[in-house]
This record gives C-alpha cells, sequence and structure tokens, in this order.
C-alpha cells in the first residue's frame, strides 16, 4: 500500500456519499428493488370512505372471490395484539373493530398473486356502519368537547398574571399553521419473508428497524427474538417513516406467516398520502406582552394541535412545540399549554422539527405583532429579545441557554446579506411600485438537540476488522440519504487512520445492533458516531496491547496514521499489522455503546434539561409579490448556519440547503386540503405541491459557520443538522409578510396564516387595503 | 387486413419484442416487473414527480428525436417502433460514469437517490440538446422531477458543470445514433398492429386514414394520444380503456403546418412539437408554454388531447378560445370544423360523435391592433394544474377598443369565453376604466366552485385582476413591471 501523508474521507472533509455512484446509475437498491423469492404474494389495504361510523361489519365476498386473490387479513387474523401504537397507549389498531375514526383508515388487507390483483379487490368491498359526526380540525374537535390523546404539556415560569395586568403593551392574536405530508420519492413498503418456527424477517423503508422488530412481534404474538427487520436504505423519511411503516410491516408479517410465502405491501401514493401521518397542523392563540421598546414582558399561548384520531408521537411532537415557543427569545413571565386534540384524521406523526416548527413560528409571529405595533424593523425586535445578559438565559423549561452564538451569528449574516441598505431599498421601491410589492426578513433559529424521551439517547455500533484489514461498520443508525452511514465511517476511518473504502458499511439490521433508537431528532451522527467510535476504541486498545507486548516498546510508541501503524520504530501497514494480530489471537471485533451525558427532563414539573445542546442558524430572504394574483418569488436567501465543527462540511450544507427549501414548501404551496366529508383531497403530486428547482431562491447564499464548535463532547464537536434548518424556511414566510404589509404602509401585522399560498397572500393584501 | 400483434422496440442495446400487449400495460411496471431494470422508479404513477423518467427515441419528420417521458403513464404499447433508454445504459460500455452523472457525484447532487435516476435521466435529455444549459434551462427541464432531499442547489450546479467532464461526442448513445435510427426505421412495417387481449385490446393504425377506420370499426374505443390524462385513468382510478386506439406515433397526425392565414396544429402534436411554432407567431405564448406541466408531459401530452379530454381546467383551451382557434373534427372521410369554443358543451361533454376524432387545430393569424396576454394562476408556479387560466385577445383601433376574446379556465363546468366582459369592452376607449367594467361583468357571468386547488373567492377575484393586469401590462402609461414573469 502506498505511503499516503493521510487518509482518504477523514473527519471534517467533503466526502461525497458512499451511495452517490449507484445512486446516479440507479444501482442503489430500495426496498421494492430486492429480487423476490418465487410464490412471492403481494398485498394491499382495503380503506373506509367515511370519516366517522360505528362499525357492523364488512362484506369481504366480492373482494374473496376476484381474480388472483388468495385471502383476506382482517383483525380475526392477527394472533397476537391488534395494536400498532408506537407509545404503547394501545390507541391504534392494525384494523379497527368497532368504530372507523377517519376518512381513508385501513380496514382490512387482500392478499393476490399480484399487486395489481390485490389492488383492484381491495376496491370491492362494502363495509356496513352507521355514521358519526366528525370534528377535522382542532378548532373543531375542541368544540365538540373531543378529548386530547394524550397528557397535555404546560411549561410555566415567572408569573404571567400580574405581569399582563401591568403590561405596557399586550396584544393577542390567533395563528393557523398548516400541516405537511413528508413526500417522501419512496413511499411506504414492506417485505416479509417467513422462516421456520416463529421466525420472520421483514425488509422496509423504516427509520426505527427495532420499533418495527417489536410491532412486527406485538402483532404476530411472538418474542422480539423472532423478528429481524433490515433497512439497507430509505428514499427519504423525514420523519414519515419513524412509526408510520408499524402498519405495513405488521400486515406483510400477518399475512407472510399466515400463508407461509414471501408478502409484499407497497401501498400507491394516494394510499400512501391518506393512510399514514403528516406534520401536526396547528391552531395557536397567542398573548404578550412588552414595553415600548419592543422587549417582551411576558407570553401565553395555548397550542393546539392535529393530532388525527390516535397518539401516535403527538405527546412528544406538541412538547416540542412549547419547547421551541420561545425560538431564540427570553420570555421573563411565560405559561404555554399544549392540547393535543383528537380529531377524525388520519393520525399525525413525526416530521423534521418534530412540532419545533410550529412553535418557532409562532414566537416570530409575536415579534412580528411587536415590531408593527412599535413600528420598528422586526429584526430589531428580534436582536431586543435574544438570550443574554444578566439574568435573561433561562428557557420556559427551566435549562439553561450556554452556547448561545446568536449574536455573533446573526449580525456576521446582517452584514453578509447586506441586510440594512436592502431593507431600504425595498421599502422604497414599495413606495414608487403599484402592483409588485417586495419584503425581506431575517430570522434566526435555536434549536435543542437530544429526544426528550431521554431513554431514546442511546446508541450501539458493531465493528469487526477482518484478517485482511478490511473493516465491517454497522450501527444502529438508518440511511435516509443524509449521509448518516458517510459520516460514521470517516469516523471510523479516522479513528483506524485508514482509507474509507476499507470500511463497508452495511445495512441496518437488528440482529446486529438491538434495541436501537430511531433515526430521527438530527440525533443519527451524534449517537451512532459515537457509539461506533467506541467500538473502535475497544479494538484499538486491544491492539496497542498487543503490539506493545510483541515488539515490546510502551503503548504510547504505538501511533495509527495514515494506513500504517508505527511501533517504535518499525512500521506496518494496516493489513499487516491486523493479520499478525489476528496470528496472535486479538478479538478483532467490538460492540460500541454511547448514551448523551446531562440530561433529564421532569415532564411533570416542566423542568429539566432535555436538550444536551443547541444549534443555532439565521436566514435572510427577499420576496416579491403580485398584489393582483399573490403570486410570489423569492428573489434571494442568504444562510448562515451552525453546525458545530461538522463532521463533513459538503453533506452539511445539503442538509441546509435541502430543510430551507422543504421549510419553505411547508410555508408557501404545500397546502392540506380535507373536504367536508373528511377526505384529504391532496394527496398525491398532482394536487399537493413541494418546491421544484425552479421555486429555489433567485440567489441562493448558504454558508456553514465555520467558527463554531460544539461546547459540549459530541462526536468531533459537531452538531446535529437534520432538523434545525428547517426553520430557516420561516425567512420566506417572514418576508411574504412584510411584503404584505407594504400594502397598508406597515401600520399592520398581516397576521399571516400559513402556508401562505398565492391565496391566502392576495386574500391578506385585500385584507389590508381596506384596513 | 394484415396486422401484427407484437410490440417492437429497442429496450437499450437489445431489439425486443413483447407478444400481445394489451392496452392498460405501463412501460414502468414492463421494465421494473419485467425486466427488473429497477433503476427506473414508481414515485407517483401519475406523471408528476418524475422519478419514472426514462428517454424514448422516436423516429420524427426531421430524423431521430429523444425525449424524456414519464414511464409511469406511457402505455407499453406505444413505444412500438421506439429506442427507450433507462438509467442502466447510460454509463458507458466499460462501466465509465456518465458526465451527467459524474458531475451528479462530484456536487453532492444526490441524497436519499430515490429521485436520482429520474433526474439524471432529464438532466441527459438535456444534455444532449444542450450540453452548456444556463440555470434557467435546468429549471425548465426538471419542472418534471421532485427532489425532496436536496432543495435542488446542487442538482442545478450538477447540471451545469456536465459539460466540463466530456462532450456528447463522447455519449455512446449519440454515437449509434445512426444504427439505432437505422434499426427503428426496420422496425417500422406498416403493419397496424392489433395487440392485446379482447377486453383489453390496444391498437396502433398505420397512419391517420387508417386511424379514421379503425374509429368506424370501433367507434367506442378509448383514444389515446399522449396518455398523460389517461393514463392516471389506469394507474389511479383502475378504470378499463380497451379497446384503446394509440395515435402519438402517427407522424401524419404531429404535423405543425405554418400558412399565411394561420398555424395548423396537428392533433397528435406534443405541447413540445407545438412550442417553437406557436411562439414565433404569438410570443405571448412561449412563457405560458413553459408552465404546462413539466418537460416529461409537454413531451407526451398533445393541444389535441388537451381539448378533446374536455376538461374545465386545460391549460391550452382558455388562449385558443382567445384566438379564435378552430377544430376539426373527422369521422372516416367526413370532416367538420368547428369553432373551438364550440366544441365544449358541458362538464364532461363535447361536440363529437362516436367514431369521429380532432384531428387538426387551426390557429388564426393575428389581427393588426391585436393586444394577446395568457395567464395562469396556480398554487406553485410550475408543473401545477391551473386554478385559473386567461386568454385575452383585444383589438385596439385608434384608442378605440373594436374586439375582445376573452376565454376562463377554471372558472366554469368548461373553458368558457367571458362575453359579458368581452361586451363590456368591446367600443370602449382603451381605458383603466373599461377594464374595470369588464372585470365587474365577471362578477355578473361566473360561478366559480371552492376546491382544493383556490376558493371560489379567490378565482373570480384573481379573475378580475388579470383583466386589470392586461390593462396595467398593454398600456404605455405603466412603467414599473406589473407581474413576475416582466419583473
Amino acid at each position: 500500500m502506498k505511503d499516503n501523508v493521510s487518509i482518504r474521507g477523514s473527519v471534517h472533509t467533503d466526502r461525497i456519499h458512499d451511495s452517490a455512484a449507484k445512486h446516479v446509475t440507479g444501482a442503489a437498491d430500495y426496498t421494492d428493488d430486492i429480487p423476490q423469492p418465487e410464490g412471492t404474494l403481494h398485498a394491499y389495504l382495503g380503506v373506509s370512505n367515511v370519516a366517522h361510523a360505528t362499525l357492523h361489519g364488512i362484506d369481504l365476498t366480492a373482494v374473496r372471490a376476484a381474480p388472483g386473490v388468495i385471502g383476506v387479513l382482517t383483525a380475526d387474523d392477527i394472533p397476537g395484539v391488534n395494536d400498532i401504537s408506537p407509545t404503547g397507549l394501545n390507541d391504534e389498531p392494525v384494523f379497527p373493530t368497532e368504530t372507523i375514526q377517519f376518512h381513508g383508515q385501513p380496514l382490512f388487507a387482500v392478499i393476490a398473486e399480484t399487486r395489481d390483483a390485490a389492488r383492484r379487490a381491495a376496491e370491492l368491498a362494502e363495509a356496513d356502519c352507521t355514521p358519526l359526526p366528525h370534528a377535522l380540525d382542532p378548532v373543531a374537535a375542541m368544540e365538540a368537547d373531543y378529548p386530547h390523546v394524550t397528557a397535555p404539556l404546560k411549561l410555566e415560569r415567572g408569573d404571567v398574571g400580574p405581569a399582563f395586568e401591568d403590561a405596557t403593551n399586550r396584544i393577542q392574536g390567533c395563528m393557523t399553521i398548516g400541516g405537511q405530508d413528508h413526500m417522501y420519492l419512496e413511499g411506504h413498503i414492506a417485505f416479509a419473508i417467513p422462516g421456520e418456527d416463529d421466525e420472520i424477517v421483514v425488509h422496509c423503508s423504516t427509520q426505527h428497524p427495532s420499533e418495527a422488530q417489536h410491532m412486527v412481534a406485538h402483532v404476530l404474538g411472538v418474542p422480539s427474538n423472532a423478528v429481524v427487520v433490515n433497512v439497507r436504505r430509505m428514499g427519504g423519511g423525514f420523519g414519515g417513516k419513524e412509526s408510520q411503516m408499524n402498519l405495513f410491516c405488521a400486515v406483510a408479517a400477518i399475512a407472510a406467516k399466515k400463508w407461509n410465502r414471501a408478502v409484499k405491501i407497497r401501498p400507491d401514493r394516494d394510499q400512501d398520502m391518506t393512510a399514514t401521518g403528516k406534520r401536526h397542523d396547528f391552531v395557536v392563540d397567542y398573548d404578550v406582552a412588552f414595553d415600548d421598546a419592543g422587549r417582551i414582558e411576558a407570553v401565553e399561548g395555548s397550542f393546539a394541535a392535529r393530532c388525527g384520531f390516535s397518539a401516535d408521537l403527538s405527546g412528544p411532537v406538541t412538547d416540542r412545540a412549547l419547547f421551541h415557543a420561545d425560538n431564540a427569545y427570553f420570555y421573563p413571565n411565560v405559561r404555554l399549554v399544549s392540547r393535543p386534540m383528537k380529531t377524525n384524521t388520519v393520525s399525525n406523526t413525526a416530521f423534521r422539527g418534530f412540532g419545533g416548527p410550529q412553535g418557532v413560528i409562532v414566537a416570530e409571529r409575536m415579534i412580528e405583532e411587536i415590531a408593527y405595533a412599535t413600528g420598528q424593523d422586526p429584526l430589531d425586535v428580534r436582536k431586543a429579545n435574544f438570550y443574554g445578559g444578566a439574568g435573561r438565559d433561562l428557557t420556559p423549561y427551566h435549562q439553561e441557554v450556554e452556547d448561545n452564538i446568536l449574536d455573533r451569528l446573526v449580525t456576521e449574516l446582517e452584514q453578509s446579506a447586506d441586510y440594512r441598505t436592502r431593507r431600504a431599498a425595498i421599502v422604497d421601491h414599495n413606495l414608487g411600485s403599484r402592483i409588485l410589492k417586495k419584503g425581506i426578513a431575517l430570522t434566526p433559529v435555536k434549536f435543542g438537540i437530544s429526544f426528550t424521551a431521554t431513554w431514546y439517547n442511546q446508541a450501539g455500533a458493531l465493528v469487526h476488522v477482518y484478517n485482511d484489514g478490511s473493516i465491517h461498520l454497522n450501527h444502529g443508525g438508518t440511511e435516509m440519504g443524509q449521509g448518516l452511514n458517510t459520516k460514521v465511517a470517516q469516523v471510523v476511518a479516522e479513528a483506524f487512520q485508514v482509507d474509507f473504502e476499507r470500511i463497508k458499511i452495511t445495512r441496518t439490521t437488528t440482529e446486529k445492533v438491538p434495541n436501537t433508537s430511531a433515526t430521527a431528532a438530527s440525533s443519527g451522527s451524534d449517537l451512532n458516531g459515537m457509539a461506533a467510535l467506541d467500538a473502535v476504541e475497544q479494538i484499538k486498545a486491544r491492539l496497542v496491547a498487543f503490539a506493545a507486548e510483541k515488539w515490546s516498546v510502551a503503548p504510547e510508541a504505538v501511533a495509527f496514521k495514515a494506513n500504517h501503524v508505527h511501533i517504535g520504530a518499525e512500521t506496518l501497514t494496516f493489513a499487516q499489522f491486523i493479520k499478525a494480530a489476528y496470528m496472535a489471537r486479538v478479538q478483532l471485533s467490538a460492540a460500541g455503546f454511547y448514551k448523551t451525558p446531562k440530561i433529564h427532563w421532569d415532564r411533570g414539573a416542566g423542568k429539566g434539561r432535555p436538550f444536551y445542546y443547541y444549534a443555532y442558524g439565521a436566514a435572510c430572504s427577499e420576496v416579491t409579490i403580485d398584489t393582483l394574483t399573490g403570486e410570489y418569488r423569492v428573489d434571494r436567501t442568504d444562510i448562515l448556519h451552525d453546525v458545530g465543527r461538522s463532521l463533513n462540511p459538503a453533506l452539511d450544507k445539503g442538509q441546509v440547503e435541502g430543510a430551507f427549501i422543504q421549510g419553505m414548501g411547508w410555508l408557501t404551496t404545500e397546502e392540506l386540503w380535507w373536504d367536508d366529508k373528511g377526505q384529504l383531497r391532496t394527496h398525491a403530486p398532482s394536487t399537493y405541491k413541494i418546491p421544484l428547482a425552479s421555486d429555489r431562491p433567485r440567489i441562493f447564499n448558504v454558508n456553514l459557520a465555520d467558527w463554531s464548535e460544539n461546547r459540549e463532547l459530541t462526536i468531533k464537536r459537531s452538531k446535529a443538522v437534520g432538523e434545525p434548518p428547517f426553520m430557516l424556511g420561516i425567512s420566506v414566510f417572514e418576508a411574504l409578510s412584510m411584503a404584505v404589509a407594504s400594502v397598508a404602509d406597515y401600520r399592520i401585522c398581516p397576521r399571516l396564516d400559513a402556508p401562505a399560498t398565492p391565496e391566502r397572500v392576495l386574500m391578506a393584501v385585500e385584507r389590508l387595503k381596506k384596513a | 387486413m394484415d396486422h401484427r400483434s407484437d410490440i417492437r422496440f429497442i429496450l437499450n442495446g437489445r431489439d425486443v419484442s413483447v407478444a400481445e400487449v394489451g392496452a392498460q400495460q405501463t412501460l414502468l411496471d414492463f421494465l421494473r416487473l419485467e425486466r427488473r431494470l429497477t433503476g427506473t422508479k414508481e414515485g407517483c404513477a401519475e406523471g408528476d414527480c418524475g422519478a419514472c423518467t426514462v428517454l424514448v427515441g422516436r423516429l420524427a419528420d426531421s430524423g431521430l428525436v429523444y425525449e424524456p417521458v414519464n414511464a409511469c403513464i406511457r402505455f407499453l404499447a406505444t413505444v412500438d417502433s421506439c429506442h427507450v433508454v433507462t438509467i442502466e445504459h447510460l454509463a458507458g460500455p466499460d462501466g465509465r460514469l456518465h458526465p451527467v452523472q459524474q458531475a451528479m457525484v462530484d456536487h453532492h447532487g444526490s441524497q436519499c437517490g430515490f429521485c436520482t435516476p429520474g433526474i439524471v435521466m432529464s438532466l441527459y435529455a438535456l444534455w444532449m440538446q444542450q450540453p452548456d444549459p444556463t440555470e434557467m434551462q435546468v429549471e425548465t427541464a426538471l419542472q418534471g422531477n421532485l427532489c425532496r432531499c436536496t432543495g435542488y442547489a446542487p442538482i442545478v450546479r450538477a447540471a451545469t458543470a456536465a459539460s466540463r467532464h466530456d462532450s456528447p461526442a463522447a455519449d455512446h448513445i449519440t454515437r449509434e445514433r445512426a444504427e439505432i435510427a437505422a434499426r427503428l426505421a426496420a422496425l417500422r412495417d406498416g403493419r397496424r398492429v392489433v395487440s392485446g387481449p379482447a377486453e383489453d385490446r390496444a391498437i396502433l393504425p398505420t397512419d391517420v386514414d387508417d386511424l379514421a377506420e379503425v374509429l368506424l370499426e370501433h367507434p367506442e374505443a378509448t383514444i389515446v394520444a399522449g396518455a398523460t390524462d389517461v393514463g392516471l385513468w389506469v394507474t389511479k382510478f383502475l378504470r378499463p380503456i380497451g379497446p384503446a386506439v394509440f395515435i402519438g406515433h402517427l407522424t401524419g397526425l404531429r404535423r405543425i403546418e405554418c400558412h399565411d392565414d394561420g398555424l395548423i396544429l396537428g392533433a397528435a402534436a406534443s405541447y413540445s412539437d407545438c412550442q417553437d411554432a406557436l411562439a414565433d407567431i404569438f410570443p405571448h405564448l412561449a412563457p405560458y408554454w413553459d408552465r404546462i406541466a413539466g418537460w416529461q408531459v409537454r413531451n407526451m401530452g398533445t393541444v389535441g388531447g388537451n381539448i378533446a379530454n374536455g376538461s374545465p381546467i386545460g391549460d391550452t383551451p382558455p388562449v385558443l378560445i382567445a384566438l379564435g382557434a378552430e377544430i376539426t373534427l373527422r369521422r372516416g372521410d367526413a370532416r367538420r370544423s368547428i369553432a373551438l369554443e364550440d366544441f365544449f358543451i358541458d362538464y364532461g361533454k363535447q361536440d363529437r360523435a362516436a367514431g369521429e376524432f380532432v384531428e387538426t387545430i387551426r390557429v388564426p393569424r393575428p389581427a393588426a391592433g391585436q393586444r394577446d396576454a395568457a395567464y395562469k394562476i396556480s398554487k406553485r408556479r410550475d408543473e401545477d394544474i391551473s386554478s385559473v387560466a386567461a386568454g385575452i385577445s383585444v383589438t385596439v383601433s385608434d384608442g378605440t377598443i373594436t374586439g375582445a376574446r376573452i376565454a376562463l379556465g377554471g372558472m366554469a363546468a368548461t373553458p368558457k369565453r367571458a362575453t359579458a366582459a368581452e361586451a363590456a369592452l368591446t367600443g370602449q376607449p382603451w381605458s383603466e376604466g373599461a377594464f374595470e367594467a369588464a372585470a365587474s361583468a365577471l362578477a355578473g357571468e361566473f360561478t366559480p366552485l371552492t376546491d382544493w386547488r383556490a376558493s371560489a373567492e379567490y378565482r373570480m377575484l384573481s379573475a378580475q385582476n388579470l383583466l386589470r393586469r392586461f390593462f396595467l401590462e398593454q398600456d404605455d402609461a405603466t412603467s414599473r413591471p406589473v407581474s413576475l414573469a416582466t419583473a
């Protein structure tokens, strides 16, 4: 091997995604691309066509008689427990037996020789049911006295009562925030292959293989050790595959065991979008007191969410909305409550930001209210309310903000984006332009990193070094495009001081690392990188001890460097050294483990340190709106984002760019629309519009704050990146709001609801013109 | 008559013959399920996400043309005598990545990778035509491709950098053009194709006269041109379409003729086929045309289909009605011409008899003093279905409006002329007041619906405002841009 000065693919370098060449050639296999064993059957879901009803029975005669049909699965065929609720609340049946809870709810599954046959047959069922009144949104649910799907949370600090009574200024308002479909390009899919005895293997597209494993065991009534779940890669997840695959895995597994044949289930896009959960819509009532300078004195907020028919992850999602209702701002007195409302809609779930964005945007709405009321530039109001300064660093959940870098980050962006000059020019432009109006906004984000379910903050990894010196890496995280495998392999390459290519990254499987957490909450590289490093350090410790003994040198004289191992005066290639270690019977495999330190959370008291650290960022966006039609364009966006010491700046930048666009989509063109019967009518890309290449900002400058370093001992001092930049999209929303405000000379807060579709923009323009 | 019942084409490098192809069989299912060419993905099965993008090469009057299309809604029978190129065929025989692929790797253009094969195919098709594209050209080429991970920035960077890796001359598919053209020509045997089982028959007539004959034999048949709507009947609604008569391959029905008195578009001419000829005579249609669907759909979908389908939200009828277009319908050898607006009788009802088909669309040249505009309002600018579409053609002579044709889509059960608004304008001086009156008149003659695309209020208000925009855009006194298209 060549004596390289340094290795390829070390940490802090722009290593390409390990599957990039396979992506571009079509050689990367997704679950639907796995060759099928002979006799593979296909399942398809039959769904309800009412939003709420008492279910008396389902006539499946025509379904069973349809061509190609092997059989039908109903609740009666579930050998274990008819429940797939991820939090164990027992409120989410695989198939309901008494009550239909939403339009499009799966009622049964058809198993047929082909997917086409199963799909056609699924249409032929007749459900015998008596319709019940339905409530589709949180307001209707509250009016109808619907229950919470899970216990609400209250965060309180200071004393809001007197603060509001003595308030210099006070504004109360309401904001409606739409949900969002994940629109991962690869939809849900599960492919189950039965084994002997109680065993089963499920290939699927999930962010949470361990949960899929537990759910399959639960519905089959077998122990977890009988079930293997494998995930090579997902075609996008974004939170939509954290718990929502349970249904598909359960159906495929039950059918596979029942007929003892491999069974694949893949809903079409419409069924994927109607039968699986989305980002929660919120209706938020806020009340804010502030002084004449625009400094917040008190905040009260009630966050009602459309949770759907079951809890799913709505508890932690609505919790996180409260955790982020401060965004970057200090609230001297605060009381926040969540209202996780049951509704007759699909059960909403995790989505990048996990409730955080809905909290952050309410903070930004209150900033706007204050800015328009006091006649200030919203950026000045933002800065006046940042955490920092004596006694101004405690969050509503009593965690101290110790690592705030927003003053520097925002100031740098303000200058690099030339914010002040451009804002003045825009105000000037708007005076002279009758139809087209511009807006600009610079918005910050502070995002807490860690699962708020503290026990989730653990990870495992398995590293083998084979006696030819090649390395096999496995960890509990899943690859959904974020480059997790690449980053973790970089950590391993760096630690062993070998080229990246020496490391084989294998599929995630419950057989190799047990009891893993979901790859979610931006935690993938923080947790799994550390676990992999732990495994490598264990192996290295054995290797160093071996070398020190064999070559009779001090352990300090053994150094791994650039594909070589230096032992005193001796130098061996890594492969030679490993061979020697193998011959000397050194164990070359280790299981690594990591748990995040310092965190704790008492939900009942609303106090603790739920987050290990915060990630920060800021974006400045400029838009133009057409006041005749409400159409708009993003003219320019500048971003400065904090990822600590990046493990891979190229991949991290990709996360920032992608998250921004996805956040922008959430707040602009992505609209979920239910008709009055409770049917979701935006259930495919023809009706649900995510951003296109041409929706990118015309000028798009994205930079990482390369001076930042995580104050905590995270993997190589990096920070999590998956979710925080999603909220940078709020800058577009706020810029649209300013453009709207221009038609009333910036006197009135436009109170734009989200998503700000062209229609909402035009209607807000009309409202302000008349005000 | 001498028929054949197999579908013959070139798949990547090899000649393929598939016996008895049913009308409903899609190219995507054939590729994935029968050939295990799994690089081509299904993302939506409705031609909106582009994950299934493949190239189809066909022999047009102008020679061998390669176009990106959506394999999910492309019926297998319609690739007869075509060259289908999938992602697996792009890298060189030595396995070396194609320049577009290499650029995507170098620029971190993939994350989850599921949309990537489709994006690479669209960029490859662009690169064939324009190896050194502008960002705008890249965006237009990618209108039919969704990516949920990257935010597109690295993909656009890759597309604009691909030419630095190599030139089209180095591309094996480009080098083999002459050979492929010869092989495709050999596949055309001049026989009618009748394929598939009786209940799902696919028929490919030999020429336009044969089409007329086939439709007399099967007046109940589904006529399928680009399949960009009929494709969804199959993939989304599981609706049978047999017998289906496919017409996209009829070069005689794809012709575009430029005459002194106007333009004649063959009913099977795709949006892409028509684009340049239309924009030449009607410059206002150039930006509008780019907003019809995405590139793949524009390569498949046809103006004739957009009309014959009778949708109230088709993009082309309003603008063509405003321009005074006529269509010619043919049944057997009998032809009749009618004004386009008269074709639309009611929702789901058109003036077309069984066995009859739209043969041509004639768009007259603009009169002196005619001012034209075409507007589309949609939630997302590109690749979206319109909430409101408007064609406005106003003739002004010596400061007086002497004629007005205004047609709206999305405002009624059919594409419809705004006759009251037209009357409010006609005879009036060219003035803001006249257009205000026209806008008011709209409220009296349309009662649009609320749905997921737009509310009734928004549809009405934005339609009225489009009349106001038209005045401001066309008025000499306007000094600042009044729409994003011109800003």
